[in-house]
């Protein structure tokens, strides 16, 4: 065979390979389904009923917190942003964004606090506290049943490239990566639970295990410790990116904050 | 990281939970262990019997809704229903919920009358384990009912605890 | 402690209706271990009353087997328009009080 045939055939290969690798690694849309098709229908009709949804609670609070002031001078985030249900509908949706100041991506608690120190004179919420959880789940909750916008932002490419590379590395004495069970093994089983495909989009979320609302985060660390693997710490550029692979991936699918799981 | 913590373990440990501090309110750390009481429980029998007062208990009247199979025992719906007229004369008075393998056989005690229009109470009531859960119902009358079920409780596959 | 009741806001006279009530609490049950080995205390709301302008017409007594963020719902007579009152008191006698108007026509 001639020489430009050959690196032609071998060229075309490659490409062929990258477009079928790329493709296997992405969920197709038929195949995407949310975590509510995997709980018992006891759990689903928790999360389809705000008024049983333990998550609302949290709701509840984030929209006394909106509308609160912070310290003394710094304004609540109504005096800025106005009314939730508009301003801050269809951002969760689209988190988490290129933060240009920094050169990283932001989740939306991140972007919280950040707007806590920026523009409220405030410290930042700790991880996992009350009030940042009970702001996170209001202003996500403004998204629910839309669907999540995969981001169209070049810059952000390497970092759901690092993301996409952690969700499928090997961790921890069990020696498991996310992808082994979410992405080859749901609709399994692993122990008594049914394998979901771990999609982040009811997060913040009631866990009925932690008995309390809690972030994607504390939930990704969950997973990590049970695999027997050191988990990054709250807030680790790890996680964000993570997520924000994992928002890639689940691009398409309906918003449900504050969803509600076993 | 690692050598370091072979090196010191107590430092590392003070590291880990400094790092921990920084979750202000209460992130559960604590383990499935729970304390056994010193004292043996009640019985499931001796419970009900205790709320019925000497008085027979007769199976029905009472519909007893709860799954058969739970995901996770944190929360599990209840719905109890007691077939009665509700009338000044002749209506539920209490609604009790006992329960075989918790620390504590009592659940929850519902105080009812005339005014409720209708006997139907719904909860969410943890379970320890896989278990018998009796619903009981006194009437005005004095007569005690009750419905019981069997609910097998399913624990998560990752346990969070750090320690 | 936060707290949705969900109430109807009209009714006919003499209609049963459906309440359902659920707040913020850990229901922290005194039978858990923390990480140093001591018992978490127990901290639990142990009693809930529903009043019907002022007249008492349901409660409930809980104990650490009711579910965090405990969730409890009953039926009451509409008799009259009016407000219902709805307590939650803890171990410690702290009470929190929320009301619902009801219009019966």
């Amino acid at each position: 065979m001639r020489l430009w045939l050959r690196c032609c055939l071998v060229v075309y290969c490659l490409q062929l390979a990258a477009v079928v690798m790329a493709t296997a690694e992405e969920m197709p849309p038929f195949e995407k389904r949310s975590g509510l098709e995997f709980v018992s229908p006891e759990t689903r009709r928790l999360q389809e009923d705000d008024t049983s949804n333990p998550g609302m609670l949290w709701v509840l609070e984030g929209e006394r917190l909106w509308r609160e002031a912070v310290g003394p001078t710094g304004p609540a985030c109504a005096g800025c942003h106005g009314e939730a249900a508009a301003s801050m509908r269809g951002v969760a949706a689209r988190y988490p964004l290129f933060d240009s100041a920094s050169g990283r991506p932001l989740d939306l608690q991140g972007r919280i606090n950040l707007c806590r120190s920026e523009h409220q004179g405030a410290p930042p919420l700790a991880f996992e506290s009350q009030e940042l959880l009970a702001l996170t789940a209001f202003v996500a909750h403004q998204s629910r049943d839309l669907p999540v916008t995969a981001p169209n932002d070049e810059r952000l490419s390497p970092f759901i490239e690092n993301g996409r590379r952690l969700y499928r590395q090997r961790l921890g004495q069990v020696d498991l990566a996310c992808a082994d069970c979410h992405d080859e093994r749901w609709g399994e089983r692993l122990g008594g639970s049914l394998i979901p495909q771990a999609h982040p989009t009811g997060y913040p979320l009631y866990r009925l295990e932690w008995q309390t609302v809690g972030s994607l985060q504390r939930r990704i660390r969950n997973c990590m410790i049970g695999v027997r693997a050191e988990p990054f710490d709250f807030g680790a550029p790890e996680l964000v990116e993570l997520e924000l692979f994992l928002m890639q991936r689940a691009a398409g699918m309906p918003i449900e904050t504050p969803a509600v799981r076993p | 990281m690692a050598a370091e913590a072979a090196a010191d373990p107590k430092a590392a440990l003070e590291r880990r939970l400094g790092r921990r501090d920084l979750l202000a309110g209460v992130v559960s750390v604590a383990t499935l262990v729970m304390v056994r009481p010193a004292v043996a429980r009640p019985s499931l029998d001796a419970a009900v019997a205790l709320f019925a007062g000497g008085r027979e208990v007769q199976p029905g009247r009472v519909r007893f809704d709860i799954p058969p199979l739970v995901e996770n025992g944190n929360a599990v719906g209840v719905a109890i229903t007691v077939d009665s007229p509700m009338t000044e004369a002749d209506h539920v008075k209490r609604i009790a919920l006992f329960n075989e393998k918790n620390p504590q056989a009592d659940m929850a005690l519902f105080h009812l009358g005339p005014r409720a229009g209708r006997a139907a109470v719904s909860t969410r009531v943890r379970l320890a384990t896989s278990q018998t859960v009796v619903a009981l119902a006194e009437m005005s009358d004095g007569s005690v009912w009750s419905s019981s079920a069997n609910v097998v409780v399913t624990l998560a596959a990752c346990i969070e605890d750090l320690l | 402690m936060r707290s949705i009741v969900n109430v109807p806001k009209t009714a006919r006279a003499g209609e049963v209706i459906e309440i359902k009530t659920m707040i913020a609490h850990p229901m922290e049950t005194g039978y858990r271990t923390g990480t140093n080995g001591a018992t978490i205390p127990r901290n639990i709301i142990s009693r809930f009353v529903c009043t019907y302008d002022g007249e008492e017409v349901f409660s409930a007594e809980l104990f650490p087997a009711i579910a965090a963020n405990p969730l409890i719902a009953f039926t009451t007579v509409a008799v009259q328009t009016g407000t219902l009152t709805f307590a939650w008191t803890d171990d410690s006698g702290v009470t929190e009080t929320t009301t619902a108007e009801i219009t019966v026509i």
